[in-house]
């Protein structure tokens, strides 16, 4: 059989200022019906941009070189007039982006936006269009299928809305599907309702996809053939057996070893008197609405990493924000050393701001654009110590040094440099200060996952060296068995289990904790499979009729 | 800077050379001038091609081309000052109420909104008829309005830069509302509030001509460039251009300075794609 889409020698170039840059190099790729292919690589590897360049669109700025060739089943996309391009997108091929709260259009319901691209193709007539969509959204394991196309955007969850989307994609029958990293932006415990689907609709309707992500672990439980990319170069090409079993190149080994980084365990002889110590700290946004922490009660030991970890809307953030003055909570207390901290940000004395310090998840809007390095790093010590001009630059040079980045960056403005250099430059702001406690806030979530591991070792290296204490914010249960020494569970504002990573991350598990763990992708063939079917053998052997996926179950077990 | 002036089009350079010229008029106009501003110098409207002068007489029988350097420095002075004390004004309780927030930001803005209910025209004409036609007094009916919307814009950049990290992080470290207001807040807002000063510049430089057209702006004797449009209005009917000549100034020098804005506003808002 034909391949079903066929690219040769791609090349894209972004163009600016009539100077142009390649950066897609020449890829070959071929897919045919009902296979899927994944592409895997970090960030700037060009993966979204070839996922795109299948439906003969360039993102504004690049442009894909005329000697390249995009067949679709024997059609040449490359000599394709706007028109007819128009004609194949959402038809024949179609594209699940990774954000569905930005690709869905707040102001209309599910439905209409399902049925939009059907009756505008003229496919279909709106009654039968309508119908359908009831259909998939029931294939797709959506909650009240027949009801809940009558939904605006907002009134489902983002896993739903992700699976809406697919469906979506799915409108026209096309023959090939396009997702584009879909289930980045959400929970573990969610990603893998939508990782399900995905490969169940796939299946049943024979379609072809490509699938973009970073992440290995989740491309190999869909695809049959994966592509690694880097630099807009192919690096290595297999099925996802190949690939994992003998990878033939070092770069595809590194993505296969993350997330075997691990802390050393301590010894256990050192003091417990707490640093940080909070007592049945109870918050909400405004009065008289639901609390978003509920009753939380925490000891932070000096020199040791404290993770919490929660999925979205557990509450994990507010009790950061809480702990550092940026929220007023109801009641509760707040011990530094033994002495209250004041709620408000403004009546806290600047020794107990300075050793306090937050690292955040996003450099890019953490650093200020308009200020050099030099101004970043050097306002802390200004502002705290005081320093002379020549003493800052002397101990700015140092913070560099300290967070491994050249004492040249001391005159660069943080647009030029990388995520990974920002977010070290970050680490380095907060070590200015001298503090005692630095609460990172899903500092590796928005690196790619070779930078994000540096970052962590370099997290580590630090603490040893001058013993500071992290409160560790996450989502990532990788990040967590890699750095924390003590871990805390937050589901829904409550804390449902805590203490050190040797108890909560060997069984028995509180209930929750297991569905957490479980969910997290592995390196393993099969592993969404047979996680699946385990879930399902358990479910029934309950016998209550209690999901999986049901969350706010959990919490009644715990309380 | 010299990178940015290297990426400009041809019409920003336009636009720029305009801008400079009349700048220049406006320091330099006693050394360019060849006549003082009130002096008679020959008949009524005499044309052109006059021996003593370069561009006519007026309806006084002064030097046209005098009063124009003379107009230029009144006019466009008078507009770039009342223009800048809109802006201190304007981004002073604006960022005031985007970091503040709560009462600060209700007070303000609906003060501002209060104010923008009036249109500019009867707000200038009842001000002026009960404080009469002086410079301060057109400078203050001049002002607050432009104030009130460079309050607007100001306010709505402030309030998108104030909800980043890093204003937080300032936020955290203990630093106080004015640094967190000039040091992370203002650098970041300067290009689009640089675009619209060029903009608001030009209201305020044709709301000045046109309270001069209707008899309330700057008083004669002072040239400038609106109310030498108005003294000379009746050359038309006799088929002489004088009053063109300063009304083409007032057009010049708007263009001029849109052609920059235009680009400027280009390099702020990024590129448009052109097909989707």
């Amino acid at each position: 059989m034909s391949d079903l889409l066929k690219i040769t020698n791609l090349k894209i170039e972004a163009v600016r200022e009539n100077r142009t840059k390649e950066i897609i190099k020449g890829i070959d790729l071929t897919l045919k019906r009902g296979e899927v292919l994944g592409l895997i690589g970090e960030s700037g590897a060009g993966k979204s941009t070839i996922g795109l360049a299948a439906m003969g669109f360039c993102r504004p700025g690049c442009r894909i070189v005329s000697s390249s060739s995009i067949i679709f089943d024997g059609f040449e996309i490359m000599n394709a007039t706007l028109a007819e391009k128009q004609n194949l997108r959402g038809t024949r091929i179609a594209y699940v982006a990774q954000s569905a709260a930005a690709a869905f259009n707040p102001a209309h319901k599910l439905i209409r936006q399902y049925t939009e691209g059907p009756v505008r193709h003229g496919i279909k007539s709106y009654p039968e269009a309508k119908k359908e969509a009831q259909a998939l959204y029931k294939k797709l394991l959506l909650p009240d299928p027949d009801n809940i196309g009558y939904r605006y955007p907002h009134q489902v969850s983002g896993g739903q809305l992700q699976r809406a989307m697919v469906a979506m994609a799915m409108a026209c029958k096309p023959d090939i599907i396009v997702f584009d990293e879909p289930t980045t932006a959400l929970d573990v415990t969610t990603q893998i309702e939508v990782l399900a689907a995905i490969k169940k609709v796939t299946r049943e309707l024979n379609t072809a996809a490509l699938y973009i992500t970073h992440d290995l672990a989740v491309v190999i439980q869909l695809a049959d053939r994966i592509m690694v990319l880097r630099h807009g170069n192919l690096v290595e090409e297999g099925t996802s057996k190949q690939l994992l079993e003998a990878p033939r190149e070092q770069y595809t080994r590194d993505l296969l070893s993350v997330r075997t980084f691990q802390k050393q365990v301590e010894d256990p002889g050192e003091n417990k008197t707490p640093i940080l110590e909070v007592q049945n700290l109870t918050a909400s946004y405004r009065k008289n609405t639901p609390n978003v922490l509920k009753d939380i009660n925490l000891k932070i030991t000096r020199g040791k990493t404290i993770a919490i970890v929660g999925e979205s809307g557990s509450g994990k953030t507010t009790l950061a924000r809480a702990i550092i003055g940026l929220m007023n909570p109801k009641k509760g207390k707040i011990l530094y050393r033994g002495k209250e901290l004041p709620y408000a940000l403004k009546r806290r004395t600047k020794d107990e701001l300075r050793h306090l310090q937050m690292i955040y998840q996003l450099p890019d809007i953490a650093l200020n654009p308009r200020q050099r390095i030099q101004r970043i790093l050097g306002r802390p010590l200004e502002f705290y110590f005081g320093m002379k001009r020549s003493q800052r630059k002397k101990r700015v040079k140092e913070l560099l040094d300290m967070v491994e980045l050249p004492a040249k960056f001391i005159n660069r403005f943080p647009p030029e440099l990388s995520g990974g250099e920002k977010q070290r430059i970050c680490i380095a702001r907060a070590l200015a200060a001298k503090p005692e406690i630095i609460i990172c806030d899903e500092v590796t979530s928005a690196l790619d996952q070779l930078v994000a591991e540096e970052v962590l070792k370099l997290l580590q290296n630090l603490q040893d060296e001058l013993k500071v204490t992290y409160l560790f914010i996450t989502h990532d249960l990788a990040t967590v068995k890699a750095i924390a020494d003590e871990i805390i569970v937050m589901l829904l504002g409550s804390i449902v289990e805590q203490g050190p990573r040797e108890i909560v991350f060997n069984p028995p598990h509180h209930e929750y904790t297991e569905l957490l763990l479980s969910s997290v992708p592995e390196m393993k063939l099969d592993w969404l499979d047979e996680l699946l079917k385990s879930r399902r053998e358990k479910e029934a052997a309950r016998g209550n009729g209690k999901k999986f996926h049901d969350i706010e179950s959990y919490l009644a077990v715990s309380n | 800077m010299i990178k940015l002036f290297k990426r400009s089009p041809l019409s920003a350079r336009i636009g720029m050379l305009v801008i400079a010229v009349n700048l220049f008029v406006c320091i330099a106009a006693p050394l360019i001038a060849p006549y003082g501003e009130t002096e008679v110098i020959g008949e009524v409207w005499e044309s052109v091609s006059a021996p003593n002068s370069i561009l006519g007489t007026d309806h006084l029988g002064r030097d046209l081309f005098t009063r124009m350097v003379y107009g230029a420095r009144n006019t466009v002075l008078l507009a770039i000052g009342i223009t800048a004390l809109a802006f201190f004004l304007g981004i002073f309780f604006a960022f005031l109420a985007a970091v503040l927030g709560g009462w600060v930001n209700q007070l303000l803005s609906r003060s501002v909104d209060i104010l923008m209910a009036f249109p500019t025209l009867i707000f200038a004409l009842v001000v002026l008829s009960v404080l009469g036609t002086s410079v301060p007094s057109l400078v203050f009916v001049l002002m607050i309005p432009a104030a009130t919307r460079v309050y607007r814009l100001a306010r709505a950049l402030a309030m998108n830069i104030n909800v980043l990290d890093y204003v937080e992080v300032a936020r955290i470290r203990g630093e106080g509302i004015f640094w967190v207001i000039s040091r992370e807040i203002l650098p970041n807002t300067l290009s689009p509030l640089a675009a619209e000063f060029g903009l608001r510049f030009c209201f305020v430089f044709l709301f000045i001509s046109s309270l001069s057209f209707l008899g309330l702006g700057l008083q004669p004797p002072t040239a400038d460039w609106g109310g030498m449009v108005r003294e000379n209005a009746g050359a038309i009917t006799y088929g002489i251009m004088i009053p063109l000549i300063p009304a083409a100034a007032i057009a010049q020098l708007t263009v001029g300075i849109n052609l920059v804005v235009d680009w400027f506003l280009h390099e702020s808002a990024g590129r448009v794609p052109e097909e989707i």
